[in-house]
């Protein structure tokens, strides 16, 4: 941000008698302002095509009411959110049970910061991306078990305690399989993944199609990150039909809202994290988006990029609408038995693969023998 | 569980399940210990429909119970109506034209279609799948559609009477009943592609809450859940009533195909092919259908001889027994009704300790009960 602002400084004159510091915090306070519209608008829209999509799957109509087509549906939903009573059980844990929604909040949005939108927009391009959105989503963990216990609901703690034990579980599994994207770019940043995958191979850039091991990486993150960010098939801790709605049931209003942006901005985030070790992130195929005009090759990056997490969220939803959950111990079964070791095992692949073909991948071979 | 001495103490946890739970299929209460997930006991408490149907019986004439009897469960009004009319028949001896019989037993066979579809789809969104419930729904819609045509009502049917039916069944409506059921049966393969051998609702049904056929028979179960641990006894064979013996169709039992003989899975799948033989009756019986009248003469203030009977038929919930007991006046003197949700629900608290949470909710879904049918 800093270096930032002083290009901004010296490029604008007007700014010339303002203190850096002031420039840098009116940058950072502008980025997170945009982010935070981005991540709410999409979490709006999300959730308007989350019941358009439910609705086209299970041969209904779907939200067609407020606005053409409910398009303004989710405007409806929120104002509704805005003024719900906000009611706090007689019994509970005041002081937690307000601040749990914060946590799970802004655990999810905190992941925002770092993704890569576009070859040139990224609120804070972090040397430890990769580690830096572990670590921030893991927050929401603490707001769930806070949520769970502090509403003095058994059904909550139920869902509370479920939910602690699923993220902790399938947070291994996750990590274990975005690493080999970390090795193969030789860094931890997400912009630095992309750019790895950029390049004249178009498509077989992408780090999907390096070798076998991240192609079967690719879907390893995938199911273990729909566990993590508890989707279905793996949406134990809110399951409707056994637990109620589980650790956010005594929440309303706002309150729950917080929890509702959050599931939606979590989904966003498992899709863009997909997109971006996975998928070639803002890479335009055989164009270098880097050398186009700053404004073009932005534009043209983001489309990109949010074309290819809209379709990630898209299957999500499709999955969501689709399959029946699992069981508790089925879930950590899963995790423990299966997820972990295949991760394991898949990272030794990819590692023996960089070592064996000195960082090669399959294309890229392929691309040298015809020079 | 006992805490050890060094140990955090532990103590099983106490949760109230219902009566308002999306899961237990309306006012049932059911309190469960748990240790964690683990339940330790779970304890059905009835009652919360109870509405003395058995009592009110004995206040109104036979014709005027009709109505109350769709009541009796309301996903399969028309079993419930037509039990009542076949033991009012029973007991006073009663002719009903063939032609009625045949009414009957279609309207029978479609609601049991219904009903099916409703615990097909209301299981699948028990274990978590939302979208096979709307498709349920959406077949359902026909039934009703249907049912609306011959009776005017689409959940609570009072059509039939003593001696018959309350009217033919309008023109056009056999032609569009075998139009449901040419555009029904293909969507019974859809069901079983989409949901039914789903790996993950395989795993959360199979070799959970196995009965043995030895208990389902002690504990008196009867229906698909009977049948589900592989016994092959239905009334509609077994001790046939109406033109039932005139019709060729299969009892389904559990296999075990996928787990334990008797799990919820095969109490499941016994659902779906059920469904598949009403498809099978209803065509038959379109068929076979003769001309003639659809409700015998029976007089406007009707006393049938002293006397008392019991009648049971085939609902999809299991047995429907009516013990009636009349003294010669307008009124029954005594009813009794036996229904298989209120007998299943003894199973209940036995075959539920030790499962998960979750499968408490599994096994309540695979009984089907209907609370109207345990409360009465």
């Amino acid at each position: 941000m800093e270096a930032l602002a002083i290009s901004l400084v010296k490029a604008l004159p007007v700014l010339g008698g303002a203190p850096l510091w002031a420039v840098t915090l009116l940058l950072i306070t502008a980025s997170a302002v945009v982010v935070l519209v981005f991540a709410l608008t999409f979490e709006g829209v999300g959730s308007l095509v989350l019941r358009k999509v439910a609705g086209d799957i299970q041969a209904r109509i779907g939200p067609n009411r407020v606005g053409p087509r409910g398009i303004l549906q989710f405007l409806a939903d929120g104002v509704k959110l805005v003024l719900k009573e906000d009611i706090i059980p007689a019994n509970a844990d005041r002081l937690l049970f307000k601040l749990a929604p914060y946590f799970v909040f802004v655990g999810s949005f905190a992941a925002f910061v770092v993704v890569p939108f576009g070859v040139g927009l990224i609120a804070a391009d972090l040397n430890i991306g990769i580690y830096y959105v572990m670590a921030v989503t893991s927050l929401v963990v603490v707001g769930v078990l806070l949520a769970g216990w502090a509403s003095n609901n058994k059904w909550a703690l139920l869902g509370g305690m479920r939910a602690a034990a699923q993220i902790v579980s399938y947070e291994i599994p996750v990590g274990m399989a975005l690493i080999p994207a970390v090795l193969i770019a030789g860094s931890l940043s997400l912009q630095d993944i992309v750019r790895s995958q950029g390049g004249l191979l178009g498509i077989f850039g992408w780090n999907l199609f390096h070798n076998p091991f991240t192609f079967f990486s690719f879907f390893l993150y995938f199911t273990a990150a729909q566990a993590e960010t508890n989707q279905t098939p793996f949406d134990l801790p809110e399951a409707e039909s056994e637990l109620v709605s589980g650790y956010n049931v005594e929440y309303s209003g706002i309150r729950f809202g917080l929890f509702f942006l959050a599931e939606f901005g979590d989904m966003f985030i498992v899709a863009a994290l997909a997109t971006a070790c996975f998928l070639g992130g803002w890479n335009v195929p055989f164009l270098q988006v880097g050398t186009l005009p700053w404004l073009w090759g932005n534009l043209l990056s983001l489309g990109v990029f949010l074309a290819k997490a809209f379709a990630m969220v898209l299957i999500m939803m499709w999955v969501r609408w689709t399959l029946p959950r699992l069981r508790v111990d089925q879930l950590m079964r899963m995790s423990w038995k299966y997820l972990v070791p295949l991760t394991f095992v898949n990272l030794l692949g990819v590692s023996l693969w960089l070592l064996v073909f000195k960082g090669k991948g399959i294309p890229g071979m392929i691309a040298s023998l015809f020079g | 569980m006992t805490a050890r001495s060094n140990a955090l103490p532990t103590q099983e946890m106490t949760i109230n399940m219902g009566p308002q739970h999306p899961s237990t299929h309306g006012v049932l209460r059911v309190i469960l210990t748990t240790d964690g997930e683990v339940v330790t006991r779970a304890v059905p408490d009835v009652g919360y429909l109870h509405r003395g149907l058995e009592k009110i019986g004995e206040r109104v004439t036979y014709a005027q119970y009709m109505p109350f009897t769709d009541r009796l469960d309301y996903l399969a009004a028309m079993n419930c109506n037509c039990a009542w009319a076949w033991t009012v028949e029973k007991l006073a001896k009663i002719e009903v034209p063939e032609r009625a019989e045949y009414l009957r037993v279609i309207v029978c066979e479609l609601n049991r279609i219904s009903s099916h579809l409703i615990a097909f789809g209301s299981y699948t969104a028990d274990m978590g799948a939302f979208t096979p419930f709307l498709y349920a729904i959406r077949e359902r819609e026909q039934v009703n559609d249907l049912f609306e045509m011959i009776c005017g009502n689409r959940l609570t049917y009072n059509y039939a009477r003593v001696g018959g039916v309350s009217g033919d069944a309008p023109p056009g409506f056999l032609e569009k009943t075998k139009e449901f059921l040419d555009y029904f049966e293909p969507k019974l393969d859809e069901y079983n592609n989409l949901i039914s051998y789903n790996k993950i609702f395989v795993h959360r049904l199979a070799n959970v809450a196995v009965i043995p056929a030895e208990e389902a028979i002690a504990y008196g179960l009867t229906g698909p859940n009977l049948r589900g641990s592989g016994v092959p006894f239905d009334l509609r064979k077994d001790e046939p009533y109406s033109v039932y013996p005139k019709f060729d169709f299969r009892v389904c039992v559990g296999t075990g195909e996928r787990g334990t003989l008797g799990d919820c899975f095969d109490r499941y799948m016994v659902r779906i092919n059920e469904m598949r033989e009403s498809v099978k009756i209803v065509r038959q019986a379109i068929a076979q259908i003769p001309d003639g009248p659809v409700l015998a003469k029976v007089p406007r203030v009707f006393k049938p001889p002293v006397g008392e009977t019991y009648f049971r038929s085939e609902c999809p919930r299991g047995e429907t027994g009516i013990y009636l007991i009349s003294d010669g006046s307008v009124n029954p003197f005594r009813l009794k009704i036996r229904t298989g949700s209120f007998v299943t629900m003894n199973l209940f608290e036995k075959i539920t300790r030790g499962l998960m949470i979750a499968d408490v909710v599994a096994v309540i879904g695979s009984f089907d009960i209907i609370l109207p049918e345990i409360d009465r």
